[in-house]
């Protein structure tokens, strides 16, 4: 092996070429656990999920077992609650996305100015992300959203208006609120990371120029910012979709279904109810539905990954 | 001039607001933590109270699990990220210094799986490890943050091993080196900062994950997260002691996550954002 490598990296033109030929073998042991323990734990999981879906496969009734077609997939679609819970999963994608983008665009921009105390601030600011969500969920539930004892209550009898029970009458709002406040830190922190490689001399040109702030910002930093936006929405929709610690800590889908969402019915279901091939066909939904985002996020990994092999 | 600084102060006062404004909530678990029950549990809040230590006393002590939950919080965090590097390393090694046609779909499809959201694995792994004996085990917890998180350490590590000059680890081939001492002589020491920033950010997202902690575990091999939704439906009566016992969860990691910040954006965002 050693000579080889030698007479390759020395000889031949191509000698990285010819290298990698020679260390194909090595390389593939190498590479080996890592593929291997990613296809174990998610791959053949997913493809039983796949499986799953078709069988009638409840653990409270083992008689009942056996292949169901298209049985569980049609039960799922004339289940109201599914519907819902698509319906709840897309509603916190959709306003958490806008309000974290939005919020964390505005916040970076403030915070990539200079100021007293700039480092504090903005390291206060980025705190909720590194919070653990289920303490994200029982510091807002408790402390305040809470109708008698929480804080919210407390300022609006200060304000002299009728303390709201958040959790009970804006049950939805309430889940995205708390989503948010984990997430806008992440959106500021990442967003402002962007702002920082923009190139100073393409703002001082646009400043001798006469631009003003907003030709400024529309032409210069949304367009440099272009790339990042799109990982930060791709990103944090992958991860909406998934919420869950916010919600099974403080709501737990309710009222009724007014916060169940995708990953909350699933867990419902295999948890609850016990029906491991309804539940299967609705993760099939899951991941569909992930992928719709995953799959253009990667496309612009692999892009990332070419152009830095090219550089 | 002047009205152009008075806006630049009037903006500086807005960032401190908002971030004053955003950290409020930990602030005030915080303060919570140092109150007694009854001062927690108030109609209108005791902003200022003398601070006692009594409710983390009460998390601490024993019967109540704290150590217990933390142990295995600790354990699996530690454990998981130790094998995900153990796994990563050597495949990232392999991907960044002999490529072959295949590594950049071998990359791109490892990191892919980390889009799998975690329902669509969920039934098929809780029916196997109850089969086997995993549930409530912190070996199959373990795992399962192992998993989790080894798509963005094999990402992190890949990156960080392309920031090492090729001719480095060229010249150690000629020099007669095999792989191995390639790898352990030349390259670890080199990517040593960037491998240990990798582990303190799988470290922070083990210790923060709830959803497997909650599915997979019972009390054995329960974490802190699992302890702390516990509290969920406490109403009222344990305010103070579930305030003590989340910033000592919480307050390790917001700590290390203030330092890793830049990593933490480079690894979640795949190289995008550097």
């Amino acid at each position: 092996m050693k000579a080889i490598s030698r007479t390759a990296s020395t000889t031949a033109p191509s000698a990285e070429e010819a290298g990698a030929r020679s260390f194909a073998r090595t390389t593939r042991l190498l590479m080996a656990p890592a593929v291997i323990f990613l296809l174990i734990w998610m791959l053949v999981p997913l493809a039983m999920t796949i499986y799953y879906s078709f069988q009638q496969y409840n653990l409270i009734m083992p008689m009942y077992n056996g292949f169901a077609g298209l049985t569980n997939f049609t039960i799922l679609l004339s289940d109201p609650t599914f519907w819902k819970s698509l319906a709840n999963t897309l509603i916190i994608v959709g306003a958490s996305l806008v309000i974290t983008v939005c919020l964390g665009l505005a916040l970076a921009l403030l915070f990539n100015r200079t100021f007293v105390g700039r480092g504090v601030a903005r390291t206060l600011a980025v705190a909720p992300f590194f919070v653990m969500p289920v303490v994200t969920g029982l510091i807002w539930k408790n402390m305040l959203f809470h109708p008698v004892y929480g804080l919210f209550a407390w300022v609006a009898r200060q304000l002299g208006l009728e303390p709201i029970d958040w959790l009970a009458h804006y049950p939805m709002l309430s889940v995205i609120i708390m989503i948010t406040w984990e997430w806008t830190p992440f959106a500021l922190l990442v967003l402002l990371t962007g702002l920082q490689s923009l190139p100073e001399d393409q703002i001082e040109a646009a400043k001798l120029d006469g631009a003003s702030a907003w030709q400024e910002f529309r032409h210069i930093v949304i367009p440099h910012l272009g790339q990042v936006l799109y990982v930060v929405v791709m990103l944090e929709s992958i991860f909406f979709l998934t919420s869950f610690a916010e919600i099974y800590t403080t709501t737990g889908g309710g009222p009724g279904t007014a916060t169940t969402n995708l990953p909350y019915y699933i867990f419902q279901t295999v948890f609850q109810q016990n029906d491991i091939g309804i539940a299967s066909a609705a993760a099939i939904g899951a991941v569909i539905l992930a992928n719709i985002f995953a799959i253009m996020l990667i496309r612009f990994i692999a892009g990332n990954l070419n152009a830095g092999a090219a550089r | 001039m002047n009205s152009n600084r008075f806006a630049n102060g009037a903006l500086g006062v807005l960032a401190w607001g908002v971030a004053l404004l955003i950290f409020f909530p930990i602030l005030w678990l915080l303060l919570t933590s140092f109150k007694t029950e009854q001062q927690a549990f108030t109609v209108v809040p005791n902003f200022f109270f003398s601070p006692t230590l009594e409710s983390f006393k009460m998390a601490l002590a024993q019967g109540s699990g704290y150590w217990h939950y933390a142990w295995n919080s600790a354990l699996t965090a530690v454990a998981s990220t130790v094998i995900g590097l153990a796994l990563a390393v050597p495949a990232a090694y392999a991907m960044a210094f002999y490529p072959n046609k295949r590594t950049d779909f071998l990359l791109v499809w490892m990191v892919s799986t980390k889009f799998i959201p975690a329902v669509g694995v969920l039934i098929p792994i809780y029916l196997v490890y109850s089969a086997v004996g995993l549930l409530d085990n912190a070996l199959g917890l373990t795992l399962l943050f192992t998993a989790m998180n080894l798509p963005i350490i094999v990402w992190m590590v890949y990156s960080y091993f392309r920031d090492i000059p090729k001719d480095i680890v060229e010249a150690a081939d000629i020099d007669g080196a095999s792989i191995m001492q390639t790898l352990f002589k030349v390259v670890l020491p080199l990517a040593l900062p960037g491998l240990a920033s990798t582990g303190l950010l799988a470290l922070i997202l083990a210790w923060n994950e709830s959803f497997w902690s909650i599915t997979m575990t019972d009390h054995s091999a329960a974490t802190l997260a699992v302890y702390i939704a516990s509290f969920k439906s406490a109403e009222g009566l344990f305010w103070a002691k579930m305030s003590a016992a989340s910033v000592l969860a919480i307050a390790p990691i917001i700590v290390l996550g203030w330092f890793t910040q830049r990593q933490m954006v480079r690894g979640l965002t795949f190289g995008a954002v550097k």
